[in-house]
């Protein structure tokens, strides 16, 4: 009587042994890949390939030695906490760092296999290829019609009903047209700042860029905006090679394909955006991403 | 050559953020009920094999409250999961707590089907069962602890093991139909007790697999792999 409970420890030991090789190789077979995860994670064309490349503002470094491919067709988040470098990787992308002359660069972005970063590069066409959305909205002081038209015009000789239809067209496709077709002549800044917000990209996606650079795009807008502004990130994806750098975790892992995370300069993990934030292979990205530091 | 921006050096938050808090007081929660659970099972087993009525009675009654700590701990999982949105190792602990609470639920409710057996045979005469029922229960127990030492202490070896000894308990399911179908054949007068004794086994065999469920829940937890099927 009472034997049940102490029984057979030995021999359950015993048989432990063998169980567990056997359900090792059960393991082995059981975690392969699915389809679905070969599909996602299968190699893709690299639009734009950052090699080496170390940042400095003036005597200060802020990047160090990082490399980072963007999947065409694809988006791909950047995170990683406040002064990490996340959006001074984005502004070397289109040379927008120039715009300060103590600011420089070392290394190497090749956009479509050529070296962005070379003197002989035309600047304003590398950023009618490569458009930028900042944090803030930033409409121009003009018409809502003109804001999109603006681009158009500079790089483009356009008459005035093929004008008409593609600021149309970028307004549709910035998903702000139903919204402005009856005030496209007023002021852009009159617009919420959502609207505004989506003005800006219907700007950039006007002069048709193949690569879109978002810098923080909803950290400064509403809720309800942020949704519309994510919604527009996914239909852009096959169509625009997209990088977005966002200190939103959830917003970074419903939108994007591939994430990389920054920290103090330097890149510590990229990869699959389901993985990296169900199973991140590195112990500082998980201890970022779940919130113990930052 | 400085760094630029201020980085906040060292600015870990270990333990301190509301998440780790809540997943915590969660985890705490959950390894209470698995503690319940597996002395409801230790006492339903007992129960049968000492004929111990109110043993048996002490299990069915326990089983509310157990119903009661699963319901409180998936409130806990849908309360983590819609306030804090946890990722990585968070978001798999989540969901390993809300099936290894439902599983923890169904090996008690399987207890108190064991606790029902024993009520049945202490009312008797002594019967000889078709089957080494100490050996079953007792691998089934041994199964069962594992997967909960798995969880506590996240031992992926441990919960590996666990599923390679559930075959053990299946074959045992399997050749005790055999014996009990010549039994009956043998002593038809005693047909009610071989369909008790095959109804005990079977419950052994639905703890195995639910222990089995468990593990590769923890392996999940710790891997990260999906390894069912």
């Amino acid at each position: 009587m009472g034997s049940i409970i102490k029984s057979t420890d030995d021999d359950v030991m015993a048989f432990l042994g063998k169980a567990s090789e056997a359900k090792s190789e059960a393991v082995k077979v059981n975690t392969k890949k699915s389809d679905e995860t070969r599909a996602r994670t299968a190699p893709a064309k690299i639009k734009i390939t950052s090699r080496n490349i170390n940042f400095f503002y003036g005597d200060s470094q802020a990047l160090f030695n990082n490399s980072l491919e963007l999947q065409e067709g694809k988006v791909t988040a950047i995170i990683g906490p406040s002064g990490c470098g996340k959006s001074t990787h984005l502004r070397i992308l289109n040379r927008i760092f120039e715009l300060y002359r103590e600011q420089r660069v070392e290394g190497e972005v090749l956009l479509d296999g050529k070296n962005i970063l070379e003197k002989s590069m035309d600047v304003l066409e590398l950023r009618k290829r490569v458009g930028m959305i900042f944090q803030k909205p930033t409409p121009f002081p003009m018409s809502v019609f003109d804001n999109v038209a603006y681009g158009l015009k500079m790089h483009y000789k356009v008459g005035r009903k093929e004008l008409q239809d593609r600021v149309e067209e970028a307004l549709k496709g910035a998903a702000l047209w139903d919204e402005v077709k009856d005030k496209l002549r007023k002021p852009g800044m009159a617009l919420s700042g959502g609207q505004q917000q989506r003005l800006c990209i219907a700007r950039a996606i006007a002069v048709e860029p193949e690569v879109l650079l978002m810098d923080e795009p909803t950290s400064a807008i509403d809720p309800v905006a942020t949704s519309r502004i994510e919604e527009l990130v996914e239909s852009f994806k096959n169509k625009y090679t997209v990088a977005i750098v966002t200190h939103n975790m959830q917003q970074a892992a419903r939108i994007s394909d591939v994430t990389a995370f920054f920290y103090k300069g330097e890149i510590i993990e990229v990869g699959d955006t389901r993985e990296f934030f169900t199973n991140p292979k590195n112990k500082q990205t998980e201890d970022y991403i779940t919130g113990r530091f930052g | 050559m400085r760094r630029a921006f201020g980085f906040r050096e060292g600015c870990v938050l270990a333990n301190t953020t509301l998440i780790v808090k809540e997943i915590e007081k969660l985890k705490q929660k959950l390894l209470l009920l698995g503690g319940k659970v597996e002395e409801n099972f230790n006492k339903a087993v007992k129960a049968v094999d000492e004929r111990d009525v109110g043993m048996a009675e002490d299990v069915i009654n326990a089983d509310d409250l157990i119903d009661q700590m699963e319901v409180e701990i998936e409130e806990e999982c849908l309360k983590i999961l819609a306030l804090h949105q946890p990722v990585a190792r968070d978001l798999r602990f989540i969901v390993t707590a809300l099936k290894v609470n439902n599983d923890l639920e169904r090996i008690d409710d399987h207890s108190v089907s064991i606790a029902r057996h024993a009520l049945f045979f202490a009312n008797q005469p002594i019967f000889k069962f078709p089957f080494d029922y100490m050996a079953m229960s007792s691998m089934t127990r041994k199964m069962l602890k594992l997967s909960l030492d798995s969880l506590v202490q996240l031992d992926q070896a441990k919960a590996i093991s666990v599923g390679a000894m559930d075959d053990a308990v299946d074959d045992m399911n399997r050749s005790m139909y055999d014996a009990s179908e010549k039994g009956m054949k043998a002593n038809p007068d005693q047909i009610s007790m071989y369909v008790h004794a095959m109804g005990m086994s079977r419950t052994f065999e639905r703890i195995a697999d639910l222990s089995t469920n468990i593990a590769e829940d923890v392996i999940y937890l710790i891997s990260g792999q999906i390894v069912r099927h």
